[in-house]
């Protein structure tokens, strides 16, 4: 148990009292880069492994530190009642968690040895191999799928989704609490046909999982200024709730349990 | 399990409509009572003074106005006009002479006042001159206490100015019995005493006074019965003239003689509830736990098909509006620190019986429903959570919530128990407690509490450690010694206790001068005849007729003096950054900060006095420079600013109360101490003793306005810390972290309350996992034993407000993607979006 105590790894936030990730009251820990280069990204700052600099609130703050699991434990372990209540625990999030490996799975580890629920919140696009060595350690698993077209998942997140959509299938029939999570984007994702490719996918997984669709908003765009990036969403409005409504219809009409918001 | 019906009732036309009524013209001050107490005054000056009070109340409800509103199916005015007030002559009145010509146009609380009701008050006023409470408490107040209050140390002007109130009376009881029945109460206890006892003299005198109010009542009750069929006979619409004489009856024998129906339980209930705040004009009359006493009569109602769940409903929602029909004007600075009209009657539901069982029951669902329907400031909404609470009940609280009015507030039975029996209370009866005006919790009909005795701001007594008990040149404190003395964070700590404990001792010979004078000139025989055991022991509350007896003034400020202390000890002591002769110099010149524009018109208009009465001429352009002086802090180098900049960025590094910081956290608990420690040391003339609370009511700005620049890095003049929570914008780690600090605190030794303000964006409410996650928040604070907590959702009209009126909205944290920031800093866009996202919220 000392041991993994003392696995360092690279986070840029824990935030506590997240409600929409994973069931009850969490904290999650936000591990730091990606593989994946999501046009929509809400966490830019998430996406590089590298420490770098962010201008945020009018002062210049510096994005990623490393830590040992015992010191993220030590946070996480502050909101043990709020778990206890209402069912709640740690999600790892990012960038993509499943990239630090060691460190994410001595965290998992950590947290269960303390009796603390589990979750993860993935891409999906790390080795077969290193997923299977997480999966024992979690009580959910929240996967995005974004595109069931490989050219458009490709174009827009710089990935193909042969493997996500693999892995997909891999985990289900691992037979973990799977949730598949699809950010319906602007001209990209959001219509019935893409959508409802993706619900369809989602029912013919091994086993009963559901689907989360999560309207796109544009809340990280301040983030894009700060690191002196371009935002390609510059001045897209996010979808109204209206135009939400068919999205999650049709994907109810697929067979598969849906939901708007996570 | 039991299970309930939650089921959505709709409100009624009725109910909409009385509502709409209410708020039709700018609430009015009228004279009547004041007149009517004046006569009766005037024609029993020979009289003791427990029967002068008993006469003159016979007096006021034998002759004052009564009216029926429109569409009322409860009724009973203390006033003709809706929302107006009486007046309390008894107590004070300089302050409403002086105000007559602004009291309209003020900005907290203003009240339309015509020129007929200013001669008849003006006219009643001749005779008071010298014969308030307000007066006598003067007369007994030590000079030395005078002077700390003329330096805003604390300040007890609610009972100073006004009656106490602060009560919850055997509401059950009357329900049951009726006047008729403590009348005869009171009769049989006459009968047996004896002459030849050294107090017969006394008690008989109470006793034969609370019949005299009683009967009073009886008489009040029956002319609105006379009234109601009166209006009967010349009304043409049928279905309201059964109202009216529904009315008549419900008036004409219930209230001498308890009521037989769920109907009349409402009526009774409510000519208590307005009666009590026409006697005297103590606020914060408070119906505790109206689910438990209403309950039998309704359960009986259902069970015999005589009412239906929605026409108990919209009687309750009736009772809901007519709470908000009372009024209460208050002096200028004091309507400031209770802003909103609010007269504080706490109502409860929920939490346990005196068995220890789950109590809530169907009438607790409607009250909740009720405060949804009206959407109204009264009744002070309180609900009672404890481990064994039905889900579906905090889930509605928690539906009541979302809508952002700011109700209900929660309090945790599980400390309050406890805190309550610490104090004197048997089981049984702290299962019972309910919940008095803002935070107070006490054993109903047996307490006379005093809470809310003082506000004691607890910066204060920290700057006069800096000046050594000096303060505008005036020594108001012992000498603790000049701050270079101080070899040890001990030592200062030790200053500061020294310094508290002086000021404490003072706030208590203000409190029980005012006891004394509220026992002397205004015993009250008609709310003493509905408290235990003031009938038996034959004396009123106000000379220690009640079971229990407290002085429950409240300390606030306690993140401030945390953070300041912490900073102290951390950057003076700790890690020597700073010497404590730096810390001063840049607390004396406000950090190099300007002033507010408030302080620095006060300061500019003090020095122009000054002047002046020097025989100086003062210019246009004097009075220019100095204002720029102080909102510039132009009196500062650069060189001197850039020093302050340094230690202000240096205390912005030390970790503040808020953020779940254990050694921060046990720091508040001690600065805790200091004052909830000292207070149970002294006694009050009740008998009783004094008893801590933590908590502000809105007071925290005003206050905050004669407080300097304290060590946290709080400029002058701005406000102090809300209730027991964090400085604002200082809990940078969301809403667990911030409850874990204010965990950390005792609450269990703050037996007269503590406040727990917490802001929330409401789309962490939104939808069914939102909720379910908000109320498991809240049970997992009180798991820790947490005491009170209460949530302002921050609504679509307070974000436009905050686009429009960025400057007052600094500190306004929104969530944004994962992080908070704060709202006036975001583009206009994302403002937009964060706006969207509120409204979607609420229909999610």
């Amino acid at each position: 148990m000392d041991n993994i105590l003392n696995t360092v790894g690279r986070i840029f936030d824990i935030q506590r009292y997240s409600i929409h990730d994973g069931p009850g009251i969490r904290t999650i820990v936000f591990l730091k880069g990606c593989m994946l280069r999501c046009r929509w990204c809400c966490n830019p700052e998430s996406q590089s492994f590298k420490i770098e600099q962010m201008m945020f609130n009018g002062k210049n703050e510096t994005m990623g530190y490393d830590v040992t699991v015992g010191e993220v434990l030590q946070s996480v372990r502050q909101d043990m009642f709020y778990y206890r209540r209402s069912g709640g625990g740690v999600t790892l999030s990012g960038g993509e968690a499943m990239l630090q490996p060691d460190f994410a799975i001595d965290l998992l580890k950590a947290c269960h040895a303390n009796g603390i629920n589990t979750c993860i919140e993935t891409t999906g696009i790390a080795k077969w191999e290193v997923i299977e060595r997480f999966l024992p350690n979690l009580d959910y698993v929240l996967m995005d799928i974004k595109h069931m077209d490989n050219a458009k998942h490709l174009e827009y997140t710089r990935q193909p989704n042969t493997k996500i959509l693999e892995h997909a299938v891999k985990i289900a029939a691992s037979g973990a609490d799977l949730t598949i999570r699809t950010p319906v984007i602007p001209g990209f994702n959001d219509n019935v046909d893409d959508i409802s490719a993706i619900a369809t996918f989602t029912r013919l997984l091994p086993g009963k999982h559901r689907l989360h669709l999560l309207p796109y908003h544009r809340l990280g765009e301040d983030k894009y200024k700060g690191l002196e990036r371009d935002y390609f969403y510059e001045g897209i409005e996010p979808p109204e709730m209206k135009a939400m409504k068919p999205l999650l219809e049709a994907a109810k009409a697929c067979g598969v349990e849906c939901q708007i918001g996570g | 399990m039991k299970s309930f019906d939650t089921t959505d009732i709709p409100v009624t036309k009725r109910v909409q409509k009385l509502i709409e009524n209410l708020f039709e013209k700018m609430p009015e001050i009228e004279a009547d009572r004041a007149v009517l107490l004046t006569e009766s005054y005037k024609q029993t000056e020979n009289l003791p003074i427990i029967k002068r009070r008993a006469l003159a109340f016979y007096h006021i409800l034998e002759n004052i106005p009564i009216t029926i509103r429109d569409l009322e199916l409860i009724v009973g005015s203390a006033t003709k006009a809706p929302r107006g007030c009486q007046m309390f002559p008894e107590y004070s009145y300089k302050w409403v002479e002086d105000e007559f010509d602004t009291i309209a146009e003020r900005e907290a609380d203003p009240f339309y006042i015509s020129e007929e009701t200013k001669r008849a008050l003006k006219d009643a006023y001749s005779y008071w001159d010298g014969k308030t409470t307000s007066d006598l408490a003067a007369a007994y107040m030590a000079p030395e206490t005078k002077l700390a209050m003329e330096h805003n140390i604390f300040t007890p002007g609610n009972y100073f100015y006004n009656g106490v109130g602060h009560v919850t009376v055997d509401y059950a009881k009357i329900l049951k019995i009726g006047f008729r029945g403590l009348m005869n109460e009171a009769a049989e206890e006459l009968e047996s005493l004896d002459v030849s006892d050294g107090d017969y003299a006394d008690r008989k005198e109470f006793l034969e006074s609370v019949i005299i109010s009683c009967d009073a009542a009886v008489i009040y009750a029956k002319r609105y019965a006379a009234l109601a069929k009166d209006m009967a006979a010349k009304c043409s619409d049928t279905t309201r003239k059964n109202e009216l004489l529904r009315i008549s009856q419900n008036c004409f024998k219930a209230p001498e003689y308890g009521a037989s129906d769920f109907f009349e339980a409402c009526q009774v209930f409510w000519f208590i509830q307005m009666l009590l705040q026409v006697e005297s004009s103590g606020h914060s009359i408070s119906p505790g736990r109206f689910d438990q006493y209403m309950y039998p009569y309704y359960k009986k109602d259902i069970d015999s098909g005589n009412i239906t769940r929605a026409m108990a409903q919209e009687l309750v929602d009736c009772i809901w509006v007519k709470l908000n029909d009372l009024n209460k004007a208050r002096d200028a600075a004091s309507a400031y620190g209770f802003a909103g009209y609010s007269l504080f009657q706490n109502l409860c539901a929920g939490g346990q019986t005196e068995d220890g069982l789950d109590a809530t029951n169907d009438m607790s669902f409607i009250c909740i429903q009720a405060s949804m329907h009206t959407r109204l400031p009264a009744p002070s909404f309180s609900v009672r959570i404890w481990n064994g609470t039905p889900n579906e009940f905090i889930l509605k609280c928690a539906e009541l919530t979302r809508t952002g009015i700011g109700l209900p507030a929660y309090y945790n039975d599980e400390v309050i128990i406890p805190a309550l029996m610490s104090r004197g209370a048997t089981l049984e009866e702290a299962r019972g407690y309910n919940i008095i005006g803002c935070v107070e919790p006490q054993v109903p009909h047996k307490t006379d509490g005093w809470h809310d005795a003082a506000f004691f701001n607890m910066c204060r007594p920290l700057e006069m450690v800096f000046s050594n008990g000096v303060d505008k040149g005036v020594r108001i404190s012992p000498a603790t010694g000049d701050i270079a003395s101080f070899k040890t964070f001990d030592d200062f700590m030790n200053a500061y206790k020294t310094q508290m404990h002086y000021f404490i001792k003072l706030l208590v010979n203000a409190d029980n001068s005012i006891d004394c004078a509220h026992r002397d000139r205004c015993p009250l025989p008609f709310q003493s005849s509905m408290v235990e055991d003031c009938i038996k022991r034959g004396k009123s509350m106000q000379e220690g007729g009640a079971i229990y007896n407290f002085t429950g003034p409240q300390g606030f400020g306690i993140a401030n003096v945390t953070d300041s202390l912490y900073a102290i000890k951390k950057l003076v002591y700790d890690d020597k950054k700073v010497t404590l002769a730096e810390y001063k110099d840049a607390i004396d010149h406000n950090f190099g900060k300007g002033y507010t524009e408030k302080a620095t018109q006060q300061m500019v208009t003090q020095s122009v006095e000054l002047l002046r009465s020097q025989g100086k001429t003062v210019t246009l352009d004097m009075v220019q420079s100095m204002c720029r002086a102080f909102l510039e802090n132009s009196v500062c180098t650069d060189e001197q600013k850039a020093k302050y900049d340094k230690l202000l960025d240096m205390i912005d590094d030390v970790t503040k109360y808020g953020n779940d910081d254990e050694e921060v956290d046990l720091f508040a608990r001690e600065a805790a101490y200091v004052y909830t420690r000292e207070l149970p040391k002294y006694k009050n003339p009740r008998g009783g003793i004094f008893q801590a609370g933590l908590y502000p009511v809105s007071a925290n700005v005003p206050l905050g306005e004669q407080t300097g620049a304290t060590p946290d890095g709080r400029l002058a003049n701005t406000p102090v810390a809300d209730g027991v929570g964090p400085f604002s914008g200082k809990d940078k780690f969301g809403p667990t972290a911030a409850a874990n600090s204010v965990s950390k605190l005792d609450h269990t030794i703050v037996s007269n309350g503590t406040l727990y303000n917490q802001k929330f964006h409401p789309s962490a409410l939104a939808g069914e996992g939102g909720l379910q996650a908000f109320a498991d928040y809240i049970r997992a604070f009180f798991d820790q034993k947490g005491m009170h907590m209460q949530f302002n959702v921050v609504s679509r009209e307070t974000l436009l407000d905050a686009q429009k009126h960025p400057e007052n909205y600094k500190s306004l944290v929104v969530r944004v993607a994962g992080y908070s920031a704060l709202f006036t800093t975001l583009s206009k866009a994302l403002q937009d979006d964060i706006i969207k996202r509120t409204e979607q919220a609420f229909t999610a």
